[in-house]
């Protein structure tokens, strides 16, 4: 168990270095600029270079902060982004806790985040900090509701909470083309609220530059500032493997109704890849919004979760009980 | 091999060539040295600062036709606590120079400064002798590479960083904390 735990560690932080340099590449392609080319070949090593510079820059406490808190912060963070991954099939037969209320879990862990950038933004006496939090506070706890909501229309096509239950229920056909249109909102509305909940632009009020400098982690330096970064990346992978799992069937390969020359090539592909592709090509859209949409106002954002994506979500999580008792699914 | 100075030589044969000491801890500090400067080096975080002017320029280098990210200046902080680097773009007035001070003072170390334009090197042209303006930046935080120009295009901000960079990878990391501390 514990050396399952160590690989684990060593694939988050070695998956996050991905993330960040496909950040970067990804930004520079929506710039049309280059990116990192300078530090190893194509800039791969830009990002191992950031983390030892972090490593060795000085990790800062204000005097007015209180300390303990300050330094807790950021391992609440890291610990309960890394605690969501346990349930996640990476590929077949590849799952290190399939617990029986994966749905559940994953959704009441990553909640738990919030708890970690209240935690930094009161303790460290500033300002910025106090308003990136409070707004972070305010814009998880009402982001949540429409990420539950979604997630249980597919509770509701599966009839379970178990992760592994839910991927092979879309041996058939994954549940975004099984489901109809009920779940693709459900999936637009999960990308949508997910991106609010993980704190990425246009959502990033938390630590909106230009108005809070960089919010709850203002006063984070070094290190510590280094930890909150990982979990931004593990979230935001954890977020689209959750997303790739319940709506684009996990591992399970494409599979297209009776064309079974199609469907066997398709079985050929490893499952692994297939579902670090699908992720990937989440954490893809994600970043595309990213770089193409503004930040939005407080006051918007909090109109578009309670005025439009949570009645949305409550009437769709209607029509797709409609749709599951008349059994008008595939 | 333990021979330092060739005078203590024992023996009547000379030690061909030179000897050269190696910085204070010797080969394995030295090679970590090399290690973080190439890290800190490739990774400088300026701090989003500008003034006047000049910060147009610094954030046409940003963009994509200069692009500073090639060389690893991408993430560029608001925060003082996570910036590596300042980057003074502008006039600096009276009124502005303790402002400077403050956010120079809460960067952590290691931090450097970087002049940009003839305002922050000697008041500039335009307000030279004014009473309003600080005859220089070096008056009031240490700087490490000037440029000049009113105001210097992208390419030279450009060199400046890629000077900076070699000051970093030249300059011992230990060696430099042990100075502090005496």
């Amino acid at each position: 168990m514990v050396i399952v735990g160590l690989c684990l560690l060593g694939f988050l932080v070695v998956l996050s270095f991905i993330l960040g340099y496909m950040e970067r590449k990804v930004a520079a392609f929506m710039q049309i600029r280059l990116g990192p080319n300078r530090v190893g070949p194509k800039g791969t090593l830009q990002i191992i270079a950031d983390t030892i510079k972090l490593l060795f820059k000085e990790g800062l406490t204000p005097k007015a902060s209180d300390k303990f808190l300050f330094n807790l912060a950021p391992f609440i963070m890291v610990i309960t982004s890394m605690l969501v991954v346990a349930p996640l099939a990476f590929a077949k037969n590849f799952q290190i806790w399939d617990i029986n209320i994966g749905v559940l879990y994953v959704s009441a862990i990553s909640s738990m985040a919030v708890i970690g950038i209240l935690m930094a933004g009161w303790s460290s006496y500033n300002k910025y900090s106090l308003l990136g939090a409070m707004r972070s506070g305010a814009q998880i706890v009402s982001y949540e509701l429409s990420i539950g909501l979604s997630l249980i229309t597919i509770v509701i096509l599966t009839g379970s909470l178990k992760l592994s239950d839910i991927v092979m229920s879309q041996a058939g056909g994954w549940w975004i083309f099984k489901g109809h249109i009920p779940a693709i909102i459900a999936f637009v509305i999960f990308i949508v609220a997910s991106t609010a909940e993980i704190n990425r632009a246009p959502f990033d009020l938390a630590e909106a530059e230009s108005e809070l400098t960089a919010g709850f982690h203002t006063e984070y330096s070094g290190m510590k500032f280094a930890m909150f970064l990982l979990s931004e990346y593990i979230n935001l992978f954890v977020v689209s493997a959750v997303a790739a799992t319940l709506f684009l069937g996990g591992w399970m390969p494409l599979h297209i109704g009776s064309l079974h020359g199609f469907n066997h090539v398709m079985d050929y592909i490893p499952s692994s890849v297939w579902f670090f592709g699908k992720t990937f090509f989440v954490i893809f859209v994600i970043m595309w919004f990213r770089w193409t949409f503004p930040r939005l106002r407080v006051d918007q954002l909090l109109n578009l979760e309670w005025k439009y994506l949570l009645p949305i979500s409550m009437f769709n999580l209607l029509l797709m009980t409609a749709i599951a008792i008349l059994g008008w699914h595939f | 091999m333990d021979v330092k100075n060739p005078n203590e030589l024992k023996s009547p044969i000379e030690f061909p060539g030179q000897v050269h000491e190696t910085a204070d801890g010797g080969i394995l500090v030295t090679k970590l040295d090399d290690a973080i400067n190439w890290a800190r080096a490739n990774s400088l975080w300026p701090l989003v600062f500008g003034t006047s002017c000049c910060a147009i320029e610094m954030m046409s280098a940003a963009d994509a036709k200069y692009d500073w990210s090639r060389f690893g200046f991408e993430v560029a902080r608001a925060t003082p606590r996570q910036a590596d680097l300042i980057i003074v773009a502008g006039t600096i007035v009276m009124k502005m120079a303790p402002v400077l001070k403050r956010l120079y003072d809460q960067m952590p170390e290691p931090k450097y400064v970087i002049a940009m334009g003839a305002c922050t090197i000697s008041g500039g042209p335009f307000f030279y002798n004014t009473y309003s303006v600080v005859k220089g930046v070096d008056h009031v935080i240490p700087v490490d590479v000037y440029i000049p120009g009113c105001p210097p295009r992208p390419e030279a901000l450009l060199h400046a960083m890629i000077s900076l960079q070699e000051k970093i990878k030249n300059e011992p990391y230990f060696r430099k904390a042990k100075e502090e501390k005496k």
